[in-house]
């Protein structure tokens, strides 16, 4: 593996990050340490598999070591500030802070389905795969995130009672 | 009528536009007698719309330089600027710059007396001590506390061996050794197979400045070895070359990662 299709996807698993964790620095710690596990492991890497799966993986495992990992405790949701990097020129900005509070309000395996589908389209069948979790589960985190994330976002409408579906 | 009935996975698949031809025409047939479910796919669509400009201006910021240093990796190496948390993107530029440049960083980095002396030093005990059968260490991996905290002791800074049970290597134990100027502590690794390993730490190389990656053979026994803040380390063993660099760049990064 060389070094130039790594560099290539900093943009993508940043993006991600930044939306998963929320904090920028914690954050690009993330990438960082997804890119020196990547590139520990390049010779295990065969050069015709798609690298973005392989590195999206990677950093879910990373990710998944951080929050197992006695001592750092998680931040209280609510006190998270989200640094999305917001350009507030629309009347939209206000909706989309919101969207970002609640974001962060979601638990995080949830978001991160919501993320994976949302920002990298990526399929329900490789979400799976990075996610190392059935495409069932993927699914139906999907539907509960959206959810949750819709009734965060409309407050004032209460709970929304779903149908049943026949 | 539904032939089918309509799952809510077909639902989310719907919505990201992802639900397959055959299937399109019944669910668009029920979303058009069932307004509030259109209403609440529209509602996850346009969450999918929210999020992708939301975050879409980190796709465009800068990279930050630490990241960025990846992308040259060489000038970097003569910098002593190093302090965490960039130690561990300059373990990344080490492994980059040794495969990138061939290995010739080493030739504008300082050539302390440490360096030149390690890799001998380290192939010397590899030798002695790994044909060993009733004695190869002093100090066992069972009694690897014991063992960590006497040699962090003497050595005067704390010192955990390495795990490299994910690359075949377990920990035998260790043993002290007489360095040049002062106390060296010997790791040793077995395999399988009955392999060794040696991973020999110097506290002498206070005065020397860090390097990158070496490698150097003497006689049979291959030897990885550099300079890191002050300690030397040599990882040295009769495996090939491309073999010990991985072990030794897992060595590496555990020990940057304290």
């Amino acid at each position: 593996m060389e070094e130039a299709p790594l560099l290539a996807e900093i943009p993508r698993l940043r993006r991600y990050a930044r939306a998963l964790v929320g904090d920028r620095a914690a954050a690009d710690d993330l990438v960082q340490d997804t890119l020196e596990r990547a590139w520990s492991r390049r010779r295990s890497w065969q050069d015709d598999r798609p690298l973005r799966p392989w590195l999206f993986s990677i950093m879910h495992n990373l990710r998944l070591d951080q929050l197992r990992r006695p001592g750092i405790a998680p931040q209280p949701l609510d006190e998270r500030i989200p640094e999305p990097g917001t350009r507030p020129t629309q009347s939209d900005a206000l909706e989309l802070a919101d969207l970002a509070a609640a974001l962060y309000r979601l638990p995080e395996e949830q978001r991160a389905v919501i993320l994976l589908v949302a920002l990298e389209d990526m399929s329900y069948d490789a979400i799976a795969q990075t996610l190392a979790i059935p495409r069932g589960t993927v699914m139906s985190r999907l539907f509960r995130g959206r959810e949750h994330l819709r009734r965060l976002m409309a407050p004032e409408s209460g709970v929304t009672h779903l149908r049943v579906v026949p | 009528m539904t032939p089918h009935p309509i799952h809510e996975d077909e639902f989310q698949a719907w919505a990201d536009g992802r639900l397959p031809a055959e299937r399109q025409a019944q669910v668009e047939s029920y979303l058009e007698q069932h307004p509030d479910t259109r209403a609440r796919l529209q509602a996850y669509q346009a969450q999918n719309r929210a999020l992708q400009s939301l975050f879409q201006p980190v796709l465009e910021e800068d990279i930050p330089e630490h990241l960025q240093e990846l992308l040259r990796p060489a000038p970097l190496l003569r910098q002593r600027f190093l302090t965490w948390p960039w130690q561990s993107a300059a373990a990344v530029l080490l492994v980059l710059s040794g495969a990138l440049a061939g290995w010739q960083a080493h030739t504008y980095l300082p050539s302390p007396s440490l360096a030149a002396a390690l890799p001998r030093q380290a192939a010397i005990a590899h030798a002695v001590y790994t044909p060993e059968v009733r004695h190869p260490v002093e100090v066992g991996a069972d009694q690897e506390t014991h063992l960590a905290a006497w040699l962090s002791k003497r050595l005067g800074a704390p010192l955990r061996p390495p795990r490299l049970g994910a690359q075949g290597f377990e920990l035998v134990g260790g043993r002290l050794l007489p360095g040049g100027q002062g106390p060296v502590a010997l790791f040793m690794y077995q395999d399988g197979g009955g392999q060794r390993l040696t991973l020999y730490v110097s506290g002498e190389g206070s005065g020397s400045g860090d390097t990158s990656f070496r490698f150097s053979r003497e006689g049979d026994v291959s030897v990885f070895y550099w300079v890191d803040g002050g300690f030397g380390y040599a990882l040295s063993g009769t495996l090939d070359k491309a073999s010990l660099g991985t072990i030794a760049t897992q060595v590496y990064q555990q020990l940057e990662a304290r």
